[in-house]
């Protein structure tokens, strides 16, 4: 008798627990490499902000969702002076900073966590500046925040203004980057009075959609889901990164069930992963380029008609198939389409090796033999580099230009292609750190960033060019920047300091029962608006 | 045995020191550097380029750097990772019981099948087994460990769906590490069904990374035995009449263990080399995949540091190795 009490109490403490609400809802994502740290300040690996900047921050300005538009975050509004040198920034009220075992914060977001979050990367006097040994703030110093910051000025508890030394349109978007997560102020000074700044890397405190619980160093990061965040609270309970580097490894975890979803699977195993009825594939445009850079400083690639010739002869459709197996598209511009004041008008040199043949006469060149450099690593906007110098070799042939293929370890490539004197043409490529077109175009190909060390692997240094995309950046009206950029793809083409080669396609593979992930064209991966269907 | 004992450390002090500048040197002599590779596409003015060198001290001579590392080893300092910022040691001791964990599990897969295997293989010399096993091993000894692990995924895990792919243990289980040993804290947080699948998560790459150890073992079992069968002694057991099984289990076996415990010994090196491609395949957070991303972002204190880690683990490992024979056999030890 007792027995039959006994199973009926536990049948019925069943029933209850199924009535109750339904279980946390954990989402799993297989990660492809490990974050470097959860501060997002010091780091650049589009990892590492998947980690920390996307699931724990938020920052003044945001992307709007799947786009690279800038929508109020922390800031609800803002004014920018007439001559576009201030922007004073109303805050947004009642924002909670997260909390972990050894803090608990004791007010809300205010404008001291706006002045500590850029002052501890640009002054070397902030006591934080330095918390971590060897620490340097890359993407602030790469976006020349320091030179463009003179004073951020708090006017009250919830009101900011930025001075800038010189207009800059693209700075708003600059401010949506993830090194511009804003920081607890707070937190800092807590860890300091204890003397455990790591922590500040280790047990991250933002105010973003989840909050942070565990990371197991190249095995797990966990977070649980911000009941205080200020946005829309995100669907599921609790976020998983199982990080998995291997790309055919998370596609078996995926099939098995163990992920819901991935980022960077192999082109090879696309057909697969669509023929399968548990799995759905996702794909966009990517915001990235790969192009060929002549050296435009060396003869003959001095001559804009040797550079056209060589684009002519080029069968880029060819290397779309082969070595993109069709997860691209040819490039005819040097910033993608997806992003605002692509100029569509233009034509692309069509492959034609009888005329590129003429052309290279009428240049006066004969018998010319060049370099291709080859990079050696598989990167997001070329999947293999070598294959593709091997069939620009075979189309240069049929115009008889006799090219070597030679390719050096990454880091020497990255820096002897930035040689003045170098005298191959590059394969490199870009992805896209804010959707501004001044991302692209500034950094590859403005005058600026010429030289050693520079970013503009061509040399090139265009009067017309550099005076149009100058005057864009200092305008903040985008229709009239749009038309400045459009005017400069022209100059661009006609110039052709670039053979541009493709704009790959990003592919995300997940669940069938996932809904809600949206890609985003920086190729960010966030995950507060995903749901699993039951 | 104090004295050999001695002796051999004694001869561990150079090999230590060679290690140190094998390491110091090995990450240095490679192309390109930790400040090039972080810049990546957007490259770095040359001046930028030394600020960041000197701030990180990679502006001095090598000597100078060398002896730098050498005095703050000396100090029990192995230096901080230029990616995470934190201490190499930290990062170490979180990683290392992973590998431990899979490089035992993989070595006594390795001996308890290798040895049984070699010394029936030897027993009959020759036969349908003799051939199948020595063949076996040779395909093991050859194997692509990447490939092989990659395709015992698909198969075991995709296909019969029996292990799971990747990872130590199912996601679902979140409990503080205590040892780091995941078959021990699975034990420990006495949360249910824990245990089971940390250890289906090791099935797997036990295998994969037990492969060529298990080959190796195997074929050197099996000529060992081979030479002690053929040796006086064991025709004068036989003379005496004793049975097959006493003469293989006391008087053959005991005598062919000693080339077998050096090649179990030298294994472990060949473990932590496996380990890396193994760790990479089944998403393991060891120190092998730890080594691979170090080198690649040429991490260079977590590289020379992480090596003249391992590189000690070996030395040690083979210290014992040799001390054993010593048990093992009288002989060596009065050498």
């Amino acid at each position: 008798m007792t027995r039959f009490v006994r199973r009926l109490a536990a049948v019925s403490a069943l029933a209850l627990c199924a009535a109750a609400p339904v279980a946390a809802k954990t989402f799993i994502y297989c990660s492809e490499a490990s974050p470097e740290g959860f501060d997002p300040a010091p780091y650049t690996a589009g990892t590492t902000f998947d980690a920390s900047a996307h699931p724990i921050y938020s920052r003044l300005v945001e992307f709007k969702k799947g786009t690279t538009e800038i929508e109020p975050g922390l800031a609800e509004s803002w004014e920018v002076s007439e001559d576009g040198t201030e922007i004073t920034f109303h805050l947004r009220q009642g924002v909670k900073w997260q909390s972990n075992d050894v803090f608990a914060p004791s007010r809300e977001f205010n404008a001291d966590d706006v002045i500590f979050s850029f002052d501890r990367q640009g002054n070397a006097d902030n006591p934080m500046h330095g918390y971590l040994p060897g620490i340097s703030y890359e993407y602030f110093s790469a976006m020349e925040m320091g030179d463009l910051i003179a004073s951020i000025e708090k006017i009250d508890d919830y009101t900011v203004k930025f001075v800038l030394t010189r207009p800059e349109a693209p700075f708003m978007a600059n401010l949506a980057m993830p090194f511009a997560s804003i920081t607890s102020a707070e937190y800092a000074d807590t860890l300091m009075a204890a003397g455990t700044t790591e922590d500040f890397n280790n047990k991250p405190i933002g105010t973003g959609p989840f909050s942070f619980v565990a990371y197991q160093k190249d095995a797990v990061i966990r977070y649980k889901k911000n009941a205080d965040f200020y946005g829309e609270a995100p669907k599921i309970d609790d976020l998983v990164f199982a990080i998995t580097p291997d790309a055919s490894v998370r596609l078996q975890k995926l099939k098995a069930g163990e992920c819901h979803l991935m980022p960077y699977p192999s082109p090879a195993d696309l057909a697969d992963i669509k023929s399968d009825s548990n799995l759905k594939l996702d794909s966009q445009p990517g915001l990235n380029v790969a192009y060929l850079a002549y050296n435009t400083t060396v003869p003959p690639f001095d001559n804009p008609k040797v550079r056209k010739a060589l684009n002519m002869a080029m069968n880029k459709q060819a290397i779309i198939d082969a070595v993109f197996q069709g997860a691209g598209q040819v490039a005819k511009n040097p910033i993608p389409p997806t992003m605002w004041s692509y100029n569509d008008a233009i034509e692309d040199d069509a492959y034609d090796p009888e005329a590129a043949k003429a052309m290279l006469a009428e240049a006066g060149v004969e018998g010319l033999s060049m370099e291709i450099w080859a990079m050696p690593v598989q990167r997001p906007y070329m999947p293999n580099a070598r294959r593709t110098a091997e069939l620009m070799q075979a189309d240069f042939a049929k115009i008889g230009v006799d090219v070597q293929i030679v390719s050096y370890e990454w880091g020497e490539y990255l820096k002897k292609s930035t040689d003045p004197s170098r005298k191959g043409a590059v394969i490199l490529g870009w992805t896209g750190d804010n959707g501004d077109p001044d991302n692209f175009l500034a950094v590859l190909l403005s005058c600026a960033a010429t030289g050693d060390g520079g970013s503009n692997r061509a040399q090139w240094c265009d009067d017309q060019f550099s005076d149009l995309i100058t005057r864009a950046k200092q305008i903040s009206d985008q229709s009239e920047r749009a038309k400045l950029y459009e005017e400069a793809q022209v100059v661009f083409k006609d110039q052709a300091p670039w053979a541009t080669l493709a704009h790959s396609t990003q592919y995300v593979p997940m669940r069938a029962n996932v809904e809600g992930f949206v890609m985003s064209p920086l190729g960010d991966f966030t995950f507060e608006t995903v749901d699993i269907a039951e | 045995m104090l004295r050999f004992f001695l002796a051999k450390l004694l001869y561990l002090i150079p090999t230590f020191i060679g290690i140190t500048i094998v390491a110091f040197g090995f990450v240095r002599v490679l192309p390109g550097d930790p400040v090039l590779l972080m810049a990546g596409e957007r490259g770095i003015t040359p001046e930028r380029h030394a600020e960041l060198s000197a701030q990180l001290g990679y502006d001095r001579p090598f000597l100078i750097q060398y002896l730098d590392f050498l005095g703050r080893l000396f100090h029990g300092d192995l230096g901080t990772s230029l990616v995470t910022k934190k201490p190499v040691l930290t990062e170490f001791l979180a990683l290392f019981p992973a590998t431990v964990e899979l490089a035992v599990c993989a070595i006594l897969i390795a001996t308890l099948v290798g040895v049984p295997v070699g010394v029936l293989a030897a027993i009959k010399r020759g036969s349908l087994f003799d051939q199948i096993s020595m063949t076996g091993a040779l395909v093991g000894f050859s194997m692509p460990i990447f490939w092989w692990g990659l395709l015992l995924i698909i198969f075991f895990s995709g296909t019969l769906g029996w292990t799971p792919v990747s990872g130590r243990i199912s996601l679902l289980y979140y409990f503080d590490n205590v040892t780091g040993f995941m078959l021990i804290d699975s034990l420990l947080s006495g949360q249910e069904g824990a245990f089971r699948s940390a250890a289906s998560h090791l099935i797997l790459p036990s295998i994969v990374l037990a492969t060529i150890p298990l080959a190796v073992i195997a074929r050197q079992t099996r000529s060992a035995m081979l030479e002690v069968m053929g040796e006086d002694y064991v025709r004068t057991a036989r003379a005496k009449g004793l049975t097959q099984r006493r003469v293989v289990s006391v008087h053959a076996l005991r005598n062919a263990m000693i080339p077998v415990i050096t090649t179990i010994g030298l294994q472990v090196g060949v473990l932590m080399a496996g380990a890396i491609l193994t760790e990479t395949i089944f998403s393991w957070p060891g120190i092998g995949k730890w080594m691979i991303d170090s080198i690649s972002r040429r991490d260079y204190p977590v590289v020379q540091s992480g090596l003249l880690m391992i590189a000690a683990i070996v030395m040690i490992v083979n210290l014992i190795v040799d001390l054993t024979y010593g048990l093992i056999n009288p002989r060596i030890r009065h050498k």
